[in-house]
Order: C-alpha cells, then sequence, then structure tokens
C-alpha cells in the first residue's frame, strides 16, 4: 500500500482511510454530507495525489497524443488543459484523462490512479516515434481546492490572477513561497475551483498554507466519498464505474470529446457507431419512490424486463434525493421516461432526467 | 465510544434493550461511524415473525448498504416512523432516538444468550 505525502496528516486530522487504487487515502474526515456541504457552499481540499501524471516531450509529442486520444489536441494552445480519453481498440476506453499543453513539444496527461501503469504501457506501445516519457506520478503532489471560496483562499498565496484564469487553463509559478507549482482552473465537482501540483517534498508548506489561507471561510479537508457524491451531482463520469473497457464514449455520452477530425485509435468503428446510433446510452435518472440506486443494480421497465444497468447511484447531498447514472436501452433514454431500479427485488420508480442533477 | 451496559448486542453491530416481553432494536455507535451518514433506513418487515440472524431490514449510509439481521425471533410489530423524516438519527442518538423497530420477542430467554457490552467491546476491539 502506498501513501500520499500528506498521509500523515490525514491520519492526525482523524481521517478514516481506506485503500483505494493501491494507496491508503482518505474516505472521509468529519463525515460526507458536511464535507460535500462545505464544498458547494464555501471551500474544500482534496488530496488526489494518488492521480498518475505522465510528462510527453518532444517533436511527435502530439503526433501520439492524438494517435492514442479522442479529443482533438491540436485545438490546445500553450496554456490550455483538455479533457479526453483513451479508447481501445475493441469498442471500450482504457481510461479517461485530461492533456495539459506546456508548450508545442511538451504536454501533461493526468490519468486515474488505478489506471496508470495499463495507460502506460498503452501510450508506450503506440509510441513508435520516440517521443520521450516520463511517469512522474509518484514524486508529483495534487491537491484539489474546490468550492466559491476556492480563488480568494488560495490569490493569498500567489500573484497568479486566479480570478482572471479562464475554465479549463493553467499557469505555473510561485504558490505559498513554493517556486514551479502548477495552477489548473480544473476540478471534478462543480463548485468552481482549482488544482494545484507540486511535488511531494513541498506538500505539507501547501497543505498548511491553504488551511490557514482558508481559515477565514472554514475551509475543510474532504475525503474520497463527497469526490463522488459531488461529481456524481454533475454527472460527471467516473471510470471503472460510469465507463470501462467495454463502454464506449459514444454510449457513453463522451461524443463531445471524441473528434473525427483526426484519426486516432479505433476511430473508424466509432465514427461508424455515432451514425448508425446506439443501442444504449449512459443517462441520469432521479428516484421518484423511496430507494437509493447502486452500481451494479438492474434497470427494468414496468413490466420488469431488464433494459439497462445503473453504473452509479447515491442519495444526494444538495439535493436531498436519490439519483443515478446508468446505461438503458435508447428506447427508454429519454427525459422523462419513467424507469425502475431493482432495489432488493422490488421494482422502486425512478424517471430519466437531464445532467447536472445540481444546477447550482 | 459508548456501548451502555444494560443493553445486550451482536456481532452484526445490532444492540437490543428489552422491555417485558418487547425488544427495541437499533445499531451501535461503532456500526454508525464504520456506515458514515445514514440517509435511509428501509423496513420491510413490518407485521412477520422475523427469525434470528434474518435480515429485517436495509440500512442506507451515503456511500454504503448495509442489512439488518435479527437479533433475537420475534415480530416486528413497528419500526421508528421518525427515522424516514431523520435518519442521520441514527448517527447522533444510535441507542436512543436512532431505535429502529420494536419486536415482540417470540422466547425472552434468547436475550441471555447475547453479547455483554464488554463482550461486545471486546469482538470491536474498543
Amino acid at each position: 500500500m502506498k501513501n500520499t505525502a500528506l498521509t500523515a496528516i490525514h491520519t492526525q486530522l482523524g481521517a478514516k482511510m481506506v485503500p483505494f487504487a493501491g494507496y491508503n487515502m482518505p474516505v472521509q474526515y468529519a463525515g460526507i454530507n458536511v464535507e460535500h456541504e462545505a464544498v458547494r457552499k464555501a471551500v474544500g481540499v482534496f488530496d488526489v495525489s494518488h492521480m498518475g501524471e505522465f510528462i510527453l516531450k518532444g517533436e511527435n509529442a502530439l503526433d501520439l497524443i492524438q494517435r492514442v486520444c479522442s479529443n482533438d489536441a491540436s485545438k490546445l494552445v500553450d496554456g490550455k488543459v483538455q479533457y479526453s480519453c483513451l479508447p481501445n481498440v475493441d469498442g471500450g476506453i482504457v481510461d479517461d484523462l485530461l492533456v495539459y499543453r506546456m508548450d508545442d513539444k511538451s504536454y501533461m496527461l493526468v490519468v486515474n490512479a488505478s489506471n496508470i501503469d495499463k495507460d502506460w504501457n498503452w501510450i508506450s506501445k503506440y509510441n513508435t516515434k520516440g517521443v520521450e516519457m516520463h511517469n512522474i506520478s509518484e514524486k508529483t503532489s495534487l491537491l484539489a481546492v474546490q468550492g466559491p471560496n476556492a480563488a480568494s483562499t488560495l490569490q493569498k498565496l500567489t500573484d497568479i490572477n486566479l480570478s482572471d484564469m479562464e475554465y479549463y487553463s493553467f499557469q505555473k509559478g510561485v504558490f505559498a513561497g513554493v517556486e514551479n507549482v502548477l495552477v489548473s482552473a480544473t476540478g471534478y465537482t462543480g463548485a468552481g475551483g482549482f488544482e494545484i501540483y507540486f511535488e511531494n517534498e513541498k506538500a505539507e508548506i501547501i497543505w498548511n498554507a491553504i488551511f490557514e489561507a482558508g481559515a477565514e471561510f472554514d475551509i475543510k479537508p474532504i475525503g474520497l466519498g463527497a469526490r463522488d457524491t459531488l461529481r456524481l451531482e454533475m454527472g460527471f463520469c467516473l471510470y471503472g464505474n460510469d465507463i470501462n473497457d467495454t463502454t464506449s464514449p459514444i454510449e457513453a455520452g463522451l461524443g463531445w470529446i471524441t473528434k473525427f477530425s483526426k484519426e486516432f485509435t479505433n476511430s473508424k468503428n466509432l465514427l461508424a457507431q455515432k451514425e448508425a446510433g446506439v443501442k444504449r446510452k449512459l443517462v441520469g435518472f432521479e428516484m421518484i419512490d423511496r430507494g437509493i440506486p447502486r452500481h451494479d443494480y438492474k434497470i427494468v421497465d414496468e413490466q420488469g424486463n431488464e433494459i439497462g444497468i445503473v453504473t452509479s447511484g447515491t442519495q444526494s447531498p444538495s439535493l436531498q434525493k436519490a439519483i443515478g447514472m446508468g446505461y438503458i436501452d435508447v428506447a427508454f433514454a429519454k427525459e422523462n421516461s419513467d424507469v425502475y431500479i431493482l432495489i432488493r427485488d422490488q421494482k422502486i420508480k425512478a424517471k430519466v432526467v437531464k445532467y447536472p442533477f445540481y444546477k447550482g | 465510544m459508548n456501548f451502555p451496559a444494560e443493553l445486550k448486542y451482536t456481532k452484526d453491530h445490532e444492540w437490543v434493550r428489552l422491555e417485558g416481553n418487547v425488544a427495541f432494536i437499533g445499531i451501535t455507535e461503532f456500526a454508525q461511524r464504520e456506515l458514515g451518514d445514514i440517509v435511509y433506513v428501509d423496513i420491510n418487515t413490518i407485521g412477520k415473525d422475523v427469525a434470528h440472524e434474518e435480515v429485517f431490514g436495509t440500512v442506507e449510509a451515503v456511500k454504503t448498504v448495509s442489512d439488518l439481521y435479527m437479533p433475537i425471533a420475534g415480530e416486528v410489530l413497528e419500526m421508528n416512523t421518525d427515522l424516514d423524516t431523520n435518519p442521520e438519527l441514527v448517527n447522533s442518538d444510535p441507542y436512543g432516538k436512532g431505535w429502529m423497530v420494536k419486536v415482540a420477542v417470540s422466547n425472552a430467554a434468547d436475550f441471555d444468550g447475547l453479547l455483554s457490552a464488554d463482550d461486545y467491546q471486546a469482538l470491536i476491539g474498543a
């Protein structure tokens, strides 16, 4: 089991630690509901240092990214970030990721912790033109500082003008006295805020500086539990739940990051699938009758025929109702369609709704 | 953590309080802490006879769902309807306002076979 550079601090704060993707990670501190609310209404800090970071460098770095990624990275300019995925050759997804353009010959890919080795091997296999690849995952820490007071908190610690930063852009600069910190206007909560990348050695300095700066907003540490409820309220996909090696980006509603302006892994088949139409789609639903949907519960029609499967579900802390995502036969995928979730052998009524569940 | 001495406990983390022939049943402080924020207590056995260690309902936390096992055989008379609107009472007051069901016990002698507070604490390493 690996630790992040901040494990001792989490334990000291009374976090409940769980194994996740090979790391010992905080799942909650004070409780999911209060942590969730802190991010929606004020500001919270997540240690997500388990995430993987790869640096790709050289004349052919963009060419390699274009071959393995579904989105069109040629649209990136220096300092911009793009959400993308790595399609496999069988119609599924190797991983979803963020692509950072540092300059025209240097990129950073940010991948899911559970997929670091798989992604590294996958990309390496396509690296036939000598792109220099570095896996900096284990020496890199990542904090997500999210919520309406995130900018006011972090602005005290840096000269980078945070309020001017566009969504999905980043800058490198001095942060809390530490040089060469990458501040990115991204996140996985829908609450706004920043993600901050830096070297492990500086983790405690930066963590403490952020908590001092955020004290006036009652800043809180946030665990993976609330990270999941926050992302689910936005309808953001979680790899391993909502997307995996067998789900296509078209089915998953990731057509917007699947650009057929260029060729990439399995692009011909995905284009054919887009044109022919998919048989099932990832949709959001909310429960009408009482019950909480969970991963792998069946979705059925009124007669009890199986029409889909739940991929994520929870009681939404912000909405105070049960919500979920799942793959469903396209005949039932339209907004407001009545569907039923099979919970402990009982059909519980739900209806298909649009993302995001939480509209702030 | 608090484990009142007048209650009996199970290895599945339920507690039982006997009042005459009626048992009040809930989950322990340890259980509610492990589950985290409780959002739904689903009891589908009201009016039914439930055998010892059979499932009498489920408790849903934000991230997890857990079955509830009958500590003592009997008929489920009623559930704590306050939990319909305030399931978090199980977190804030697990042995009091967070009780889950009332059961007409088939054989009161079964109560003596349950774990004492000391035995239960030893079991969970508290």
